[in-house]
């Protein structure tokens, strides 16, 4: 079974969000980079987990440049056998999608896993803008995985419950959580990354649809206004007159 | 040119969000001089509802190969009614749905698409759109280049009150090919409102120190007509239902009023929580980090807190009904 995992770089969870340049451009300065959470922690694991019952290899994929090597190389340390660096900076997601199936479509990939968004942009585009430009199946927030031969068999997220759908491979899935426990990488991992390939291809030039005109801070939050604990009336009432949402 | 809006179900009847991403798409037609069409698929017998919502058209693809979901034949048929309607702005719900098919959508129409959107679009130089990002720590104003352009909008981002129009049903019969995705159960978790589309929340967490212990949070909420949710320790634990996991790897949720009772305020939980309108926050221990993004604060055991709650909340229900 030859699978795909799609990963992309995301500032760490803790990371102070600013902005420069006239709040266009994402402050980078001392953010610390990580392999995206639901790539890393669902869809990689999920992908080696589904390897190791029924062989075949893992391959990751990022679109970006050099600066991306090294969460890439953190996959590889967790277990991906081979890594491939689309060698672009895509600056929305149908550019990042478009390269990944130009990519994709000459590489007979069983099963194309990512995770549910990122959480930088928090698109949630990227998997299904794959599956239709492969023209493949694909389910979305899948929190439950299995394989058979030439068959998925996946639980996704709906309103109010889970639905069970089955399809045929190759196909692409988006995976939530449920569906994986994270994996920290061993130094057994970790050295053996160092020599696994990652291999840089040349962008198909796909261009972007979108741009970002500017950023934002959500405004301050005023002072927190405590109420007494003996005196909780007076939060209903300000519920009901101040913030006016009862 | 036209505006098209897809219109989810649920059960044979129009959803709550798709109320909301008609009456966003009509007023985007008002403001550029046009029309909007709503676009429903699957059974439906209430379509004529969309007319109060603004809508002047509604396109009804009912047909038994629409009756279990599968996002590419639903992608089809929306680009379909974008082909026929040649509209050039399609809306959607970013919802379950929504989430599945916006981006086929997009990808088929080689459009831009801004997912999560939580205004009206500016117009003044081009078609720009405000979305949340970096898991609602900043927003960012997003521009669509191309001719076509897709947004999703984020439930409960804007008024939603009907302008009182009616619509023309026409039945639709888009050719879409064979489904991909056969649906083999569907596991029901709860039949309450779900958790993205309420409007008031009442959420607990650790401090609640165990699942005997959320009457009072089921019978709070009742009282203010709000869904329950939880922090990621108590669904982990299993002391709650998944589905109810508020924060970043559950789901987000952006309602008018969440209270929060025993939930610190993890970095994580905010990401889920933080667009929420007005933020009430109950903790036993007054240095909890949740205290900072609250609008209101009541340092006190939930123990003694919440049943007071209750009590005020049903006094209020009682004076005012």
């Amino acid at each position: 079974m030859k699978i795909l995992v799609c990963i992309s770089k995301a500032p760490d969870t803790t990371a102070k969000i600013a902005f420069t340049n006239n709040n266009t451009e994402f402050d980078t300065n001392g953010v610390q980079f990580i392999v995206n959470p639901y790539d890393e922690w669902y869809a990689l694991v999920r992908g080696l987990e589904l390897k190791e019952q029924h062989s075949g290899s893992v391959t990751v994929l990022n679109v970006g440049t050099a600066e991306n090597d090294p969460i890439i190389r953190k996959a590889l340390a967790i277990g991906a056998d081979e890594a491939v660096r689309i060698d672009v900076n895509p600056t929305d997601a149908l550019q990042a999608a478009k390269e990944i199936a130009t990519y994709a479509k000459t590489q007979g990939f069983d099963l194309l896993l990512l995770g549910k968004e990122t959480i930088d942009y928090n698109g949630s585009q990227i998997g299904a803008m794959v599956a239709e430009l492969m023209d493949l199946p694909y389910v979305s927030l899948a929190t439950k995985l299995d394989m058979n031969e030439t068959t998925a068999t996946v639980s996704r997220d709906i309103q109010g419950g889970t639905e069970v759908v089955e399809l045929s491979t190759p196909a692409v899935i988006s995976a939530a959580k449920g569906m994986a426990e994270a994996r920290i990488p061993n130094m057994r991992g970790i050295m053996a990354a160092r020599t696994k390939p990652l291999n840089v291809v040349a962008a198909s030039g796909a261009s972007a649809s979108t741009t970002i005109s500017s950023y934002e801070l959500p405004p301050a939050k005023g002072e927190c206004h405590y109420i007494d604990a003996d005196n909780v009336g007076e939060l209903i009432e300000l519920l009901h007159n101040e913030a006016k949402v009862i | 040119m036209s505006i098209l809006i897809y219109a989810n179900t649920a059960n044979g009847k129009i959803h709550k969000s798709a109320l909301e991403a008609v009456a966003y798409g009509s007023k985007i037609a008002t403001d550029m001089g046009t029309n909007a069409t709503a676009i429903v698929v699957g059974a439906c017998d209430d379509t004529d509802t969309l007319g109060e919502y603004g809508a002047t058209k509604v396109l009804h693809a009912n047909d038994a190969k629409f009756n279990s979901f599968d996002p590419s034949v639903y992608t089809k048929a929306v680009t379909a009614a974008v082909e026929a309607e040649g509209a050039d702005v399609i809306i959607f719900s970013h919802d379950f749905t929504g989430k599945a098919i916006a981006p086929r959508v997009a990808a088929r129409l080689d459009a831009g698409l801004v997912s999560g959107a939580v205004d009206y679009p500016k117009l003044d130089s081009g078609f720009t759109v405000r979305k949340a990002v970096f898991s609602g720590k900043a927003f960012a104003n997003i521009t669509i280049n191309t001719d076509k352009k897709v947004v999703s909008l984020l439930p409960n981002s804007v008024d939603k009150a009907p302008v009182g129009g009616s619509a023309t049903v026409e039945t639709f019969s888009p050719e879409v090919g064979a489904a991909s995705v056969t649906v083999k159960e569907i596991i029901k978790e709860s039949t309450d409102l779900p958790l993205t589309e309420a409007e008031k929340v009442v959420s607990a967490g650790r401090g609640l120190k165990g699942p005997e212990n959320w009457g009072m949070v089921e019978d709070l909420a009742k009282a203010l007509g709000a869904a329950t949710a939880c922090s990621r320790p108590v669904s982990d634990m299993d002391w709650r239902p998944h589905h109810e996991h508020v924060g970043q790897t559950g789901v987000a949720i952006r309602p008018n009023l969440y209270i929060a009772i025993g939930i610190s305020g993890a970095i994580q939980h905010l990401a889920g929580v933080n667009q929420s309108k007005t933020i009430v926050v109950i903790n036993n221990d007054a240095e909890a980090p949740f205290f900072k993004s609250a609008n209101y604060g009541i340092v006190g055991d939930a123990f003694e807190v919440v049943p007071k709650l209750l009590e005020a909340a049903k006094a209020f229900n009682a004076a005012n009904n």
